[in-house]
């Protein structure tokens, strides 16, 4: 069956027909070109099908299309601001290393994006925890976790000694 | 040991994407570059932000799931319903007559096409089926859905036949044949190396140890699964959309393809979209690429195939699985003296690169410590189970996991303290391996010595807690597989003095873009933002054998070194007769051709070669360099420098472990590792910190479950990828000896921070609860069953992974 829905996507507003059973991701996808959400997994495993709706993040992939009826939906392409000014965590995220394939980013950056909005001074447990749905095999987490921590807590002046010379070894 | 003034400033002015031009740090002596060039840097050695991470942090970045082309039908593969068996018939014509469907092949439609190294693999099987993984038929239809509807209505009929799963069973005489044709299971790959005298050397021992070890099947688990688009234009040339490490390769591989089809003299593009992740599951060309062309020619139409998850986990390789018996002995001062390796290899039902891992082990067998006498053999045995593939460390990881358990056994066993037993058999700089391997630089003992120190190797431990190390070589200056180790650079410079470099190179998220970019940056005087880095395209980009072997930095980059100091050359050319200068006195900085002497001259580069190319009888600068190392093929006798150099590290992990569930915690872990130098040490920990997590999961949570030749878990939940829940703390301290012969000293990084994680973890737990896991994973049900045995309770039983008998001796 189809039907008629309206929503608020990346701050439009939205109305088309649409298929009852089609998926967020797939309206997303295949039928508005919005190609910054990815398909992982298609079963709610990985996170890489991450948006923001009405302040949370969810897994498009499990999410029915109908559901956002009257809705505000955030995607990738809609985070940075409408004159082009990346938003602080997508910032943060190139900054720190947190981008290596890129796959996951979208959604990792979203489920950061919808932690802060809850809770601007998160700790390393409840950074882990609001990303834990969030799979990346490239990063180890590492940097991402500080990228989302320098976004949220003032930075902490740290001088990082990232090399030492060997002595011997210069031959 | 701390860092020189350099590299202090160096990490302390982290460039942001506003600020990242603002290179120049060293005002000291702005323009005495040349004089000092190994130390006086201002892009080489900064943490500078990826190319191109604000196109996918802002979902802009095409994969090959966003790459549409018009007219493109969507292709599926049916696969095997059998681990092993003939096919009696194959009834496709009901999937023919549904609409939307264009074309159905199946292994009786196609011409003799051979995958991989042993060329035992045809992309569609006819005959019979060797594995669940075995491509049966394909469908090209106008819609995905209708495609997934076309294959459930191909029928086809099996008749099954004996299967064999275990390597060991299949390399007995009466074991089912995989390939009838090829006589025996064995694979016919002579793995052996040896020289010394093991056998006078195991008499002379002092102390021995002895074990089987065993590594398991894991895989790459690409965040962005795999698909390939095949498009023929109208006079059959052809281009591929892929995500392929090996662009030049596949190249030739997919040329194979149309040639088969009879089609001579044709030009095959590879493309490559944004890579969603490789570690080396893309250094092979796969059946869905082939099945593509294949189902293209047939349609005139783009065809594009993609994986879901599930596909992904059971159509694309694994890391090779070994089993490793192993031998080492040393003398009463803890001197190694031998080391003595049989390795059997599940090499599952076709043959792609997991069957040459053994080359790569043999680096660590032969040259982790100081080993004077060595023997190694390994079987490579077809079975019934799915195939394996390089991955990440490339046999390294399995190798290591067998030598240092092992290493920390006999260092025990000789009453030595394990971080002062591989102090005393630590290579050093300047000396040549017994298989011939010519170190040149060489930080492993400061690189144990800063993992005991940071791991706290004094410090109490509690109860349930222990310490574990393991170290590694890996080939840090390319490595001569091929007959060609070489790589080829272009490079030209517009009227803006921007810069476009067309590398063979392949990034797949690892930062060859932007390793390279600061390189030319820094030769020529120029801003990150000047250069522009394209690896995508074989129509453009110049020839390259792959990204493998942590060679991209030290080869693409010594390549984009050597077309950046031609351009150079050209550019103070004629920045020289333009200012009517000598050339000796020009340099190239911050964006302008510099003459010390009356800096009144000094010219922007935008503005000289404007000049340059419009005037009459121009002139357009532009440059090219291939770049192939003087590294050796290894020999009949598997002897030869394969690297140009090697890179050393020491992994240390604290381990707590709960003796009522098994249950191994991770308290801390430290990977040192000698780089020679880090060209972008933001990227460089980024290597090491995806290394080392991936190597914690290869230790503790990882496993393709096979049973009777059938992935059991083909998805997240079941296959356990680690979390950021799962996060430990890691500190990745980086060693610079600046090596001789890398692009401003650097070695390759991209694999080692995988390579001794199982082990040192291994090590750590038996440190703290005295039983050794000889069996990767480590999960609680193996340390709590052996934790049983070691307390006597015989209740050792059975494997909950595998449902053998266990055995925790
Ligand atoms: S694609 Fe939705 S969670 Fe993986
Ligand atoms: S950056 Fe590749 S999966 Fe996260």
């Amino acid at each position: 069956m189809s039907r008629q829905i309206s929503f608020d996507l990346n701050g439009n507003e939205t109305s088309l027909e649409i298929e009852d059973h089609w998926t967020l991701l797939y309206l997303l996808r295949e039928k508005l070109g919005l190609t910054g959400t990815k398909e992982g997994c298609g079963s709610g495993e990985c996170g890489a099908c991450t948006v923001i709706v009405d302040g949370a993040a969810i897994n498009t992939c499990l999410y029915l299309a109908v559901e956002v009826e009257g809705k505000t939906v955030l995607t990738i392409e809609g985070l940075a601001s409408p004159n082009g000014d990346l938003h602080p965590m997508q910032k943060s995220f190139i900054e720190n290393g947190g981008i290596q394939c890129g796959y996951c980013s979208p959604g990792m950056i979203l489920s950061a994006t919808a932690l802060l909005e809850e809770n601007a001074a998160p700790d390393d447990d409840e950074i882990k925890h609001a990303i834990a749905g969030n799979i990346c095999r490239c990063t180890g987490y590492v940097q991402i976790i500080d990228a989302i921590k320098r976004t949220s807590q003032p930075e902490t002046e740290k001088v990082k000694v990232v090399a030492w010379q060997s002595d011997t070894g210069n031959k | 040991m701390l860092a020189n003034g350099t590299t202090k400033i160096a990490s302390k002015l982290a460039p942001t994407i506003n600020d990242r031009h603002l290179l120049r740090i060293y005002d000291s002596a702005p323009f005495k570059s040349c004089e000092k060039p190994m130390t006086n840097v201002y892009i080489v050695g900064q943490r500078v932000s990826k190319l191109a991470a604000a196109e996918k942090a802002t979902g802009r970045s095409k994969y090959i799931q966003d790459v549409t082309l018009p007219g493109m039908l969507h292709g599926k593969i049916l696969y095997s319903k059998y681990p092993h068996a003939r096919i009696v018939n194959i009834d496709t014509s009901r999937a023919k007559k549904l609409q939307g469907v264009r074309v159905v092949l199946t292994g009786e439609d196609i011409p003799a096409i051979r995958m991989g190294v042993y060329k035992d693999n045809p992309p569609l099987k006819a005959g019979k089926v060797r594995s669940y993984r075995d491509e049966v038929a394909a469908v090209a239809a106008t819609d995905p859905a209708i495609a997934e509807e076309a294959l459930n209505l191909i029928e086809v009929t099996y008749e099954a036949l004996p299967a064999v799963f275990d390597p060991e069973t299949a390399m007995q005489k009466d074991a089912p044949l995989v390939h009838e044709a090829h006589k025996t299971n064995i694979l016919k790959m002579p793995w052996k190396l040896h020289y010394g005298d093991v056998d006078a050397a195991r008499k002379e021992a002092a102390h021995i140890v002895e074990d089987r070890f065993s590594a398991t099947w894991v895989t790459h688990c690409c965040l962005g699964t795999s698909g390939s688009i095949a498009d023929f234009d109208y006079d059959n040339h052809l281009t591929v959309y892929s995500n392929t490490q090996i662009p030049s390769l596949a190249q030739k591989d997919f040329l194979g393809t149309v040639k088969a089809l009879g089609l001579k003299n044709r030009r095959v593009r590879v493309v490559k979209p944004c890579i969603g992740g490789a570690f080396g599951s893309k250094l092979d060309t796969y059946a869905y690429e082939h099945v593509a062309i294949l189902l293209a020619f047939h349609a005139r139409k783009p065809v594009r195939i993609l994986f879901d998850r599930k596909e992904e986990f059971i159509a694309t390789s694994t890391r090779q699985p070994a089993i490793m018996d192993i031998a080492q002995g040393c003398d009463e001062n803890g001197k190694l003296l031998f080391r003595d390796i049989t390795m059997i290899l599940d090499n599952g039902a076709y043959t792609s690169w997991g069957a040459t891992t053994p080359s790569v082990m043999m680096m660590p067998i032969s040259t982790l410590y100081r080993v004077p006498n060595v023997r190694y053999q390994a079987s490579c045995v077809y079975t019934n189970n799915t195939y394996a593939q390089a991955m990440r460390g490339y046999g390294n990881p399995q190798a290591t996991f067998a030598i240092e358990s092992s290493i920390d056994m006999l260092a025990r066993a000789a009453g030595i303290d394990p971080v002062e037993f591989r102090r005393i058999n630590a290579n050093q700089p300047s000396e040549v391996s017994p298989q011939g391997f010519r170190i040149t630089t060489c930080g492993l003992t400061e690189c144990i010595d800063r993992v005991a120190h940071e791991i706290g190797a004094d410090d109490v431990k509690k109860k349930g807690e222990g310490i574990g190390y393991a170290s590694l070589i890996h080939v840090g200056g390319g490595a001569r597989v091929y007959k060609s180790d070489g790589c080829g650079t272009l490079m030209k410079i517009n009227d803006y003095g921007k810069v476009d470099v067309f590398t063979g190179a392949t990034d797949m998220g690892q930062g060859a873009d932007t390793v390279i970019a600061q390189l030319v940056a820094e030769e020529l005087g120029l801003h990150i933002d000047d250069i522009h880095v394209i690896h995508t395209d074989t129509d453009v980009c110049p020839w390259d054998v792959g990204a493998h072997a942590s060679r991209t930095t030290f080869i693409a980059g010594n390549s984009a070194l050597g077309a950046a100091k031609k351009l150079k050359e050209q550019i103070v050319k004629i920045a020289s007769q333009t200012l009517d200068v000598d050339p000796q006195q020009i340099e190239l900085n911050d964006r302008m051709a510099i003459f010390r002497e009356d800096t009144e001259k000094n010219i922007d580069l935008g503005k000289l070669l404007r000049k340059t190319h419009f005037s009459p009888g121009g002139n357009m600068l532009m440059a090219e360099y291939f770049y192939d190392p003087d590294n050796e093929n290894l020999g009949r006798d598997f002897k030869g420098n394969l690297s140009m150099t090697y890179t050393f590290g020491t992994h240390g992990a604290r381990v707590k472990v709960d003796e009522e569930t098994g249950k191994v915690e991770i308290l801390n872990y430290v990977a040192a590792h000698d780089v020679g130098r880090a060209i972008n040490p933001m990227l460089l920990e980024g290597q090491v910190y995806g290394g080392v997590m991936m190597g914690i999961g290869y230790a503790l949570t990882e496993q393709v479950q096979l049973e009777k030749g059938e992935i059991m878990n083909p998805n997240f939940r079941d296959y356990k990828v680690l979390t950021a829940k799962d996060t430990v703390p890691i500190e990745a301290p980086i060693l610079e000896t600046t090596d001789p012969d890398g692009p401003y000293g650097a070695k390759g990084i991209g694999e080692p921070g995988c390579v001794p994680t199982a082990p040192a973890i291994a090590n750590a737990i038996y440190d703290a609860v005295g039983v050794r896991i000889k069996d990767l994973p480590i999960t609680p049900e193996r340390v709590l069953a052996a934790l049983k045995r070691k307390k006597g309770i015989d209740s050792c039983g059975i494997d909950p992974l595998t449902e053998k008998e266990y055995d925790c001796t």
